[in-house]
Protein backbone atom coordinates (compact mmCIF):
# COMPACT_ATOMS: atom_id res chain seq x y z
CA UNK A 1 0.00 0.00 0.00
CA UNK A 2 2.80 2.27 0.69
CA UNK A 3 3.82 2.16 -2.83
CA UNK A 4 0.21 3.36 -4.29
CA UNK A 5 0.42 6.78 -1.52
CA UNK A 6 3.67 7.33 -3.06
CA UNK A 7 2.60 7.30 -6.10
CA UNK A 8 -0.43 9.93 -5.35
CA UNK A 9 2.17 11.91 -3.45
CA UNK A 10 4.28 11.72 -6.65
CA UNK A 11 1.33 12.90 -8.96
CA UNK A 12 0.28 15.71 -6.71
CA UNK A 13 3.28 17.38 -5.54
CA UNK A 14 6.61 16.13 -6.54
CA UNK A 15 5.89 15.46 -10.35
CA UNK A 16 3.02 17.53 -10.94
CA UNK A 17 1.76 17.31 -14.61
CA UNK A 18 0.93 21.48 -14.77
CA UNK A 19 3.32 23.45 -12.12
CA UNK A 20 6.25 21.03 -12.42
CA UNK A 21 6.11 18.58 -15.27
CA UNK A 22 4.63 21.24 -17.84
CA UNK A 23 2.92 18.65 -19.65
CA UNK A 24 -0.39 19.52 -21.21
CA UNK A 25 -0.13 22.80 -21.82
CA UNK A 26 -3.34 23.08 -24.59
CA UNK A 27 -5.98 22.41 -22.09
CA UNK A 28 -4.44 23.90 -19.75
CA UNK A 29 -4.12 27.74 -21.42
CA UNK A 30 -7.98 26.22 -23.55
CA UNK A 31 -10.10 25.88 -20.30
CA UNK A 32 -9.00 27.72 -17.56
CA UNK A 33 -11.53 30.22 -18.08
CA UNK A 34 -12.86 30.15 -15.22
CA UNK A 35 -12.53 27.39 -12.22
CA UNK A 36 -15.36 25.45 -12.46
CA UNK A 37 -14.24 24.42 -16.13
CA UNK A 38 -10.79 23.84 -14.72
CA UNK A 39 -12.19 21.32 -12.45
CA UNK A 40 -13.91 19.98 -15.37
CA UNK A 41 -11.32 19.17 -16.92
CA UNK A 42 -8.86 18.41 -14.70
CA UNK A 43 -11.36 15.45 -13.85
CA UNK A 44 -12.37 14.03 -16.78
CA UNK A 45 -8.75 13.58 -17.41
CA UNK A 46 -8.33 12.10 -14.41
CA UNK A 47 -10.94 9.53 -14.99
CA UNK A 48 -9.67 8.71 -18.68
CA UNK A 49 -5.65 8.46 -17.03
CA UNK A 50 -6.81 6.24 -14.31
CA UNK A 51 -9.21 3.85 -16.70
CA UNK A 52 -6.52 3.65 -19.36
CA UNK A 53 -3.40 3.26 -17.10
CA UNK A 54 -5.51 0.12 -15.74
CA UNK A 55 -6.60 -1.56 -19.00
CA UNK A 56 -2.68 -0.88 -20.05
CA UNK A 57 -1.51 -2.37 -16.92
CA UNK A 58 -3.70 -5.34 -17.51
CA UNK A 59 -2.64 -5.92 -21.00
CA UNK A 60 0.80 -5.00 -20.52
CA UNK A 61 2.05 -8.37 -21.54
CA UNK A 62 -0.33 -9.23 -24.15
CA UNK A 63 0.23 -6.31 -26.27
CA UNK A 64 3.22 -6.66 -28.71
CA UNK A 65 5.98 -4.20 -28.21
CA UNK A 66 5.71 -3.56 -31.75
CA UNK A 67 2.22 -2.09 -31.50
CA UNK A 68 2.12 -1.04 -27.92
CA UNK A 69 1.76 2.95 -29.51
CA UNK A 70 -1.21 1.83 -31.56
CA UNK A 71 -2.53 -0.07 -29.09
CA UNK A 72 -2.39 2.71 -26.25
CA UNK A 73 -3.91 5.33 -28.71
CA UNK A 74 -7.05 3.34 -29.55
CA UNK A 75 -7.67 2.16 -25.49
CA UNK A 76 -7.36 6.10 -24.62
CA UNK A 77 -9.75 7.16 -27.31
CA UNK A 78 -12.13 4.71 -26.22
CA UNK A 79 -12.11 5.76 -22.86
CA UNK A 80 -12.43 9.64 -24.14
CA UNK A 81 -15.16 8.85 -26.47
CA UNK A 82 -16.88 7.17 -23.29
CA UNK A 83 -15.92 10.51 -21.54
CA UNK A 84 -17.38 12.60 -23.93
CA UNK A 85 -20.86 10.52 -24.01
CA UNK A 86 -21.51 10.64 -20.12
CA UNK A 87 -20.54 14.27 -19.96
CA UNK A 88 -23.05 14.96 -22.91
CA UNK A 89 -25.67 13.38 -21.66
CA UNK A 90 -25.39 14.01 -17.25
CA UNK A 91 -23.84 17.38 -17.17
CA UNK A 92 -24.38 19.22 -20.69
CA UNK A 93 -23.24 22.71 -19.16
CA UNK A 94 -20.05 21.36 -18.74
CA UNK A 95 -19.76 19.30 -22.17
CA UNK A 96 -20.80 22.66 -24.13
CA UNK A 97 -18.08 24.89 -21.72
CA UNK A 98 -15.45 22.27 -22.97
CA UNK A 99 -16.73 21.59 -26.47
CA UNK A 100 -13.70 20.34 -28.51
CA UNK A 101 -11.82 20.44 -25.79
CA UNK A 102 -12.61 16.80 -24.47
CA UNK A 103 -12.37 14.56 -27.53
CA UNK A 104 -8.73 16.65 -27.61
CA UNK A 105 -7.83 14.69 -24.33
CA UNK A 106 -6.53 11.65 -26.52
CA UNK A 107 -4.10 13.78 -27.40
CA UNK A 108 -3.34 15.03 -24.35
CA UNK A 109 0.97 14.06 -23.31
CA UNK A 110 -0.03 13.43 -19.50
CA UNK A 111 -1.81 10.50 -21.01
CA UNK A 112 0.33 8.33 -22.93
CA UNK A 113 3.10 9.61 -21.68
CA UNK A 114 1.84 7.31 -18.32
CA UNK A 115 0.98 4.75 -20.45
CA UNK A 116 4.36 4.79 -22.02
CA UNK A 117 6.03 5.35 -18.75
CA UNK A 118 4.69 3.86 -16.12
CA UNK A 119 1.47 1.64 -17.04
CA UNK A 120 3.23 -0.81 -19.26
CA UNK A 121 5.67 -1.46 -17.19
CA UNK A 122 4.02 -2.09 -13.31
CA UNK A 123 1.14 -4.03 -11.89
CA UNK A 124 -2.28 -3.07 -12.15
CA UNK A 125 -3.02 -1.22 -8.58
CA UNK A 126 0.00 0.73 -8.63
CA UNK A 127 -0.82 2.31 -12.56
CA UNK A 128 -4.28 3.11 -11.33
CA UNK A 129 -2.91 5.10 -8.05
CA UNK A 130 -0.35 6.52 -10.93
CA UNK A 131 -2.98 7.36 -13.17
CA UNK A 132 -5.28 9.20 -9.96
CA UNK A 133 -2.33 10.60 -8.63
CA UNK A 134 -1.07 12.44 -12.01
CA UNK A 135 -4.84 13.11 -12.93
CA UNK A 136 -5.19 15.21 -9.45
CA UNK A 137 -2.21 17.01 -9.92
CA UNK A 138 -3.49 17.85 -13.03
CA UNK A 139 -7.15 18.85 -12.04
CA UNK A 140 -5.13 21.01 -9.14
CA UNK A 141 -3.04 22.68 -11.74
CA UNK A 142 -6.14 23.47 -13.75
CA UNK A 143 -7.94 24.80 -10.95
CA UNK A 144 -5.28 26.84 -9.65
CA UNK A 145 -5.01 28.45 -12.75
CA UNK A 146 -8.46 29.20 -13.58
CA UNK A 147 -8.96 30.67 -10.01
CA UNK A 148 -6.56 33.42 -10.87
CA UNK A 149 -7.52 33.92 -13.85
CA UNK A 150 -11.76 34.24 -12.99
CA UNK A 151 -10.85 36.11 -10.63
CA UNK A 152 -8.53 38.68 -12.54
CA UNK A 153 -11.10 38.60 -15.08
CA UNK A 154 -14.73 38.32 -13.66
CA UNK A 155 -14.24 39.16 -9.55
CA UNK A 156 -15.46 35.63 -9.25
CA UNK A 157 -14.42 32.05 -7.95
CA UNK A 158 -16.68 29.17 -8.95
CA UNK A 159 -19.03 32.06 -10.01
CA UNK A 160 -19.42 33.73 -6.75
CA UNK A 161 -18.79 37.52 -6.34
CA UNK A 162 -15.63 37.94 -4.66
CA UNK A 163 -13.69 41.63 -5.43
CA UNK A 164 -15.99 44.19 -4.06
CA UNK A 165 -18.41 46.19 -6.66
CA UNK A 166 -15.92 48.58 -6.84
CA UNK A 167 -13.64 46.37 -8.74
CA UNK A 168 -13.37 46.84 -12.50
CA UNK A 169 -13.26 43.15 -13.99
CA UNK A 170 -9.82 42.77 -16.18
CA UNK A 171 -11.72 40.90 -18.67
CA UNK A 172 -9.02 39.84 -21.05
CA UNK A 173 -7.87 37.59 -18.31
CA UNK A 174 -10.59 35.50 -19.27
CA UNK A 175 -10.50 35.86 -23.36
CA UNK A 176 -7.31 34.02 -25.20
CA UNK A 177 -4.52 36.81 -24.27
CA UNK A 178 -4.47 36.13 -20.72
CA UNK A 179 -4.01 32.68 -20.91
CA UNK A 180 -0.87 33.55 -22.22
CA UNK A 181 -0.24 36.19 -19.31
CA UNK A 182 -1.07 33.91 -17.35
CA UNK A 183 1.14 31.21 -17.99
CA UNK A 184 4.19 33.33 -18.67
CA UNK A 185 4.26 34.39 -14.97
CA UNK A 186 3.68 30.89 -14.14
CA UNK A 187 6.52 29.41 -15.80
CA UNK A 188 8.94 32.17 -14.69
CA UNK A 189 7.54 31.94 -11.35
CA UNK A 190 8.40 28.02 -11.66
CA UNK A 191 12.16 29.01 -12.60
CA UNK A 192 12.45 31.07 -9.84
CA UNK A 193 11.81 28.60 -7.51
CA UNK A 194 13.69 25.96 -9.09
CA UNK A 195 16.89 28.21 -9.45
CA UNK A 196 16.59 28.68 -5.75
CA UNK A 197 16.42 24.87 -5.00
CA UNK A 198 19.01 24.12 -7.06
CA UNK A 199 21.61 26.89 -5.50
CA UNK A 200 20.17 25.14 -1.83
CA UNK A 201 22.09 21.56 -3.66
CA UNK A 202 18.70 20.26 -3.88
CA UNK A 203 17.54 17.95 -6.61
CA UNK A 204 15.72 19.40 -9.69
CA UNK A 205 12.79 17.98 -11.37
CA UNK A 206 13.35 18.79 -15.09
CA UNK A 207 10.58 19.91 -17.30
CA UNK A 208 9.53 17.57 -20.00
CA UNK A 209 6.45 18.88 -22.05
CA UNK A 210 6.01 21.48 -24.86
CA UNK A 211 7.53 24.55 -22.13
CA UNK A 212 10.81 23.29 -23.19
CA UNK A 213 10.20 22.06 -27.19
CA UNK A 214 10.04 18.33 -26.32
CA UNK A 215 7.35 17.26 -28.57
CA UNK A 216 8.18 14.31 -29.80
CA UNK A 217 9.37 13.25 -26.03
CA UNK A 218 5.33 14.10 -25.24
CA UNK A 219 4.94 10.49 -26.97
CA UNK A 220 7.45 8.68 -26.37
CA UNK A 221 8.08 7.57 -29.88
CA UNK A 222 9.49 9.89 -32.29
CA UNK A 223 5.97 10.93 -33.65
CA UNK A 224 6.11 6.79 -34.61
CA UNK A 225 2.77 5.54 -34.08
CA UNK A 226 3.49 2.50 -36.22
CA UNK A 227 6.26 0.51 -36.48
CA UNK A 228 8.16 0.31 -39.34
CA UNK A 229 11.54 -0.81 -40.24
CA UNK A 230 13.92 2.07 -39.42
CA UNK A 231 12.76 1.58 -35.75
CA UNK A 232 14.90 -1.68 -35.49
CA UNK A 233 18.12 -0.08 -36.58
CA UNK B 1 -17.17 30.64 -53.48
CA UNK B 2 -18.37 33.68 -50.61
CA UNK B 3 -18.54 30.82 -48.27
CA UNK B 4 -15.34 29.81 -48.99
CA UNK B 5 -13.54 32.77 -48.69
CA UNK B 6 -15.41 33.37 -45.12
CA UNK B 7 -14.62 30.00 -44.02
CA UNK B 8 -11.10 30.83 -44.66
CA UNK B 9 -10.45 34.60 -43.50
CA UNK B 10 -12.38 32.90 -40.07
CA UNK B 11 -9.94 30.23 -39.70
CA UNK B 12 -6.70 31.71 -40.45
CA UNK B 13 -6.98 35.39 -38.92
CA UNK B 14 -10.34 35.60 -36.48
CA UNK B 15 -10.14 32.27 -34.74
CA UNK B 16 -6.17 31.67 -35.01
CA UNK B 17 -5.63 28.27 -34.24
CA UNK B 18 -2.88 29.00 -32.22
CA UNK B 19 -3.75 32.74 -30.60
CA UNK B 20 -7.16 32.18 -30.08
CA UNK B 21 -7.92 28.00 -30.01
CA UNK B 22 -4.76 27.10 -28.12
CA UNK B 23 -4.35 24.10 -30.20
CA UNK B 24 -0.77 23.11 -31.70
CA UNK B 25 0.97 25.14 -29.02
CA UNK B 26 4.02 22.25 -28.75
CA UNK B 27 5.39 23.50 -32.13
CA UNK B 28 4.64 26.63 -31.63
CA UNK B 29 6.53 27.12 -28.82
CA UNK B 30 9.88 24.58 -29.55
CA UNK B 31 10.16 25.43 -33.31
CA UNK B 32 10.07 29.03 -33.33
CA UNK B 33 13.94 30.07 -32.80
CA UNK B 34 14.07 30.51 -36.30
CA UNK B 35 11.78 32.11 -39.50
CA UNK B 36 14.13 29.02 -41.70
CA UNK B 37 12.31 26.46 -39.20
CA UNK B 38 9.76 27.91 -38.44
CA UNK B 39 8.94 28.38 -42.05
CA UNK B 40 9.65 24.61 -42.39
CA UNK B 41 7.15 23.45 -40.14
CA UNK B 42 4.48 25.50 -41.21
CA UNK B 43 4.92 24.38 -44.30
CA UNK B 44 4.43 20.45 -43.48
CA UNK B 45 1.63 21.54 -40.97
CA UNK B 46 0.12 23.11 -44.27
CA UNK B 47 0.31 20.15 -46.62
CA UNK B 48 -0.49 17.69 -43.61
CA UNK B 49 -3.65 19.60 -42.11
CA UNK B 50 -4.68 20.09 -45.84
CA UNK B 51 -4.20 16.02 -46.84
CA UNK B 52 -5.29 14.90 -43.19
CA UNK B 53 -8.71 17.06 -43.50
CA UNK B 54 -9.33 15.46 -47.15
CA UNK B 55 -9.05 12.40 -45.91
CA UNK B 56 -10.78 12.35 -42.11
CA UNK B 57 -13.98 14.12 -44.42
CA UNK B 58 -13.91 11.91 -46.63
CA UNK B 59 -13.73 8.57 -44.21
CA UNK B 60 -16.45 10.31 -41.85
CA UNK B 61 -18.97 11.60 -44.77
CA UNK B 62 -18.65 8.17 -47.04
CA UNK B 63 -17.95 5.50 -44.35
CA UNK B 64 -18.71 6.49 -40.23
CA UNK B 65 -22.19 8.71 -41.50
CA UNK B 66 -23.89 5.81 -43.84
CA UNK B 67 -22.52 2.55 -41.61
CA UNK B 68 -23.95 4.60 -38.14
CA UNK B 69 -20.92 4.60 -36.75
CA UNK B 70 -20.25 8.44 -35.95
CA UNK B 71 -19.66 7.54 -32.28
CA UNK B 72 -16.13 6.07 -33.01
CA UNK B 73 -14.69 9.81 -34.47
CA UNK B 74 -12.26 10.15 -32.34
CA UNK B 75 -10.08 6.78 -32.84
CA UNK B 76 -10.67 6.39 -36.07
CA UNK B 77 -9.21 10.30 -37.09
CA UNK B 78 -6.57 9.69 -34.67
CA UNK B 79 -5.37 6.26 -36.15
CA UNK B 80 -6.04 7.77 -40.11
CA UNK B 81 -3.67 11.10 -39.05
CA UNK B 82 -1.02 8.75 -37.23
CA UNK B 83 -1.19 6.37 -40.34
CA UNK B 84 -1.23 9.22 -43.19
CA UNK B 85 2.07 11.19 -41.07
CA UNK B 86 3.92 8.35 -41.42
CA UNK B 87 2.73 7.35 -45.08
CA UNK B 88 3.19 11.02 -46.36
CA UNK B 89 7.24 10.66 -44.59
CA UNK B 90 7.67 7.49 -46.78
CA UNK B 91 6.08 8.68 -49.55
CA UNK B 92 7.78 11.77 -49.61
CA UNK B 93 11.05 10.07 -48.73
CA UNK B 94 10.83 7.54 -52.23
CA UNK B 95 9.31 10.13 -54.53
CA UNK B 96 10.11 13.40 -53.36
CA UNK B 97 13.37 13.93 -52.41
CA UNK B 98 13.75 17.46 -52.34
CA UNK B 99 10.77 18.05 -50.72
CA UNK B 100 11.07 15.06 -47.83
CA UNK B 101 14.49 17.35 -46.87
CA UNK B 102 12.74 20.31 -46.37
CA UNK B 103 9.99 19.35 -44.31
CA UNK B 104 11.17 15.71 -43.43
CA UNK B 105 12.25 16.73 -39.44
CA UNK B 106 8.79 18.25 -38.88
CA UNK B 107 6.89 15.54 -40.24
CA UNK B 108 6.89 13.29 -37.09
CA UNK B 109 6.60 15.78 -34.45
CA UNK B 110 2.91 16.61 -36.42
CA UNK B 111 1.18 13.27 -35.46
CA UNK B 112 1.33 14.93 -31.21
CA UNK B 113 0.11 18.12 -33.05
CA UNK B 114 -3.80 18.54 -31.43
CA UNK B 115 -3.94 21.09 -34.10
CA UNK B 116 -4.35 18.36 -36.60
CA UNK B 117 -6.77 16.41 -34.59
CA UNK B 118 -8.57 19.80 -34.20
CA UNK B 119 -9.44 20.47 -37.77
CA UNK B 120 -10.79 16.95 -38.57
CA UNK B 121 -13.37 17.42 -35.49
CA UNK B 122 -14.42 20.91 -36.16
CA UNK B 123 -14.85 19.86 -39.29
CA UNK B 124 -16.97 17.40 -38.52
CA UNK B 125 -19.10 19.89 -35.32
CA UNK B 126 -19.85 22.88 -37.95
CA UNK B 127 -21.48 20.50 -40.64
CA UNK B 128 -18.54 21.25 -43.56
CA UNK B 129 -18.74 19.52 -46.37
CA UNK B 130 -15.47 17.80 -48.11
CA UNK B 131 -15.08 20.90 -50.17
CA UNK B 132 -15.50 23.21 -46.51
CA UNK B 133 -13.09 20.92 -44.99
CA UNK B 134 -10.76 20.96 -46.81
CA UNK B 135 -10.39 25.07 -47.34
CA UNK B 136 -11.19 25.00 -43.37
CA UNK B 137 -7.78 22.77 -43.07
CA UNK B 138 -5.97 24.82 -45.68
CA UNK B 139 -6.78 28.07 -43.88
CA UNK B 140 -6.63 26.71 -40.73
CA UNK B 141 -2.62 25.82 -41.76
CA UNK B 142 -2.19 29.22 -42.71
CA UNK B 143 -3.01 30.69 -39.89
CA UNK B 144 -0.57 28.19 -37.99
CA UNK B 145 2.05 29.40 -40.40
CA UNK B 146 1.83 32.95 -40.14
CA UNK B 147 1.57 32.71 -36.36
CA UNK B 148 4.66 30.55 -35.38
CA UNK B 149 6.58 32.91 -38.34
CA UNK B 150 5.63 36.03 -36.88
CA UNK B 151 7.09 34.20 -33.59
CA UNK B 152 10.34 33.21 -34.59
CA UNK B 153 10.45 36.45 -36.45
CA UNK B 154 10.23 38.21 -32.94
CA UNK B 155 12.19 35.76 -31.44
CA UNK B 156 15.25 36.53 -33.80
CA UNK B 157 14.85 39.86 -32.79
CA UNK B 158 14.69 39.64 -29.05
CA UNK B 159 17.63 36.97 -28.38
CA UNK B 160 19.88 39.41 -27.62
CA UNK B 161 17.89 41.20 -25.10
CA UNK B 162 18.66 41.32 -21.62
CA UNK B 163 15.59 40.00 -20.36
CA UNK B 164 14.99 39.43 -16.33
CA UNK B 165 16.58 35.95 -15.66
CA UNK B 166 13.56 33.86 -14.66
CA UNK B 167 11.62 35.18 -17.74
CA UNK B 168 14.25 33.63 -20.10
CA UNK B 169 13.44 31.21 -22.37
CA UNK B 170 9.64 30.06 -22.35
CA UNK B 171 8.16 32.76 -20.01
CA UNK B 172 9.02 35.67 -22.45
CA UNK B 173 7.92 33.72 -25.40
CA UNK B 174 4.46 32.99 -23.31
CA UNK B 175 4.17 36.98 -23.17
CA UNK B 176 4.90 38.03 -26.78
CA UNK B 177 2.70 34.87 -27.42
CA UNK B 178 0.49 36.90 -25.38
CA UNK B 179 0.52 40.49 -27.57
CA UNK B 180 0.35 38.68 -30.46
CA UNK B 181 -3.29 37.65 -29.35
CA UNK B 182 -4.10 41.03 -28.65
CA UNK B 183 -3.21 41.83 -32.06
CA UNK B 184 -5.07 38.92 -33.31
CA UNK B 185 -8.26 40.55 -31.79
CA UNK B 186 -7.93 43.45 -34.01
CA UNK B 187 -9.39 40.72 -36.83
CA UNK B 188 -12.44 39.79 -35.12
CA UNK B 189 -14.22 42.81 -36.69
CA UNK B 190 -13.61 41.45 -39.84
CA UNK B 191 -16.29 38.84 -40.23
Amino acid sequence: MNNCTERLYNGLIKENPTFVMMLGMCPTLAVTTSAINGIGMGLSTTVVLVLSNMLISMLRKIIPDSVRMPAFIVVVASFVTMVQFLLEGFIPSLYSALGLYIPLIVVNCIILGRAESYASKNPVLPSIFDGLGMGLGFTFGLTCIGIVRELIGSGKVFGFQIMPSIYEPITIFILAPGAFLVLAFLVAGRNKIMKKLEAKGKEVPKTQGCAEGGCASCSGCDGKVFPTGQDKE
Amino acid sequence: MKELLIIAVGSALVNNVVLSQFLGICPFLGVSKKIDTAAGMGGAVIFVITIASFFTSLIYQFILVPTGFEYLQTIVFILVIAALVQFVEMFLKKAMPPLYNALGVYLPLITTNCAVLGVALTNVQKEYNLIQGVVNGFATAVGFTIAIVIMAGVREKTEHNDITESFQGTPIVLLTAALMSIAFFGFSGII
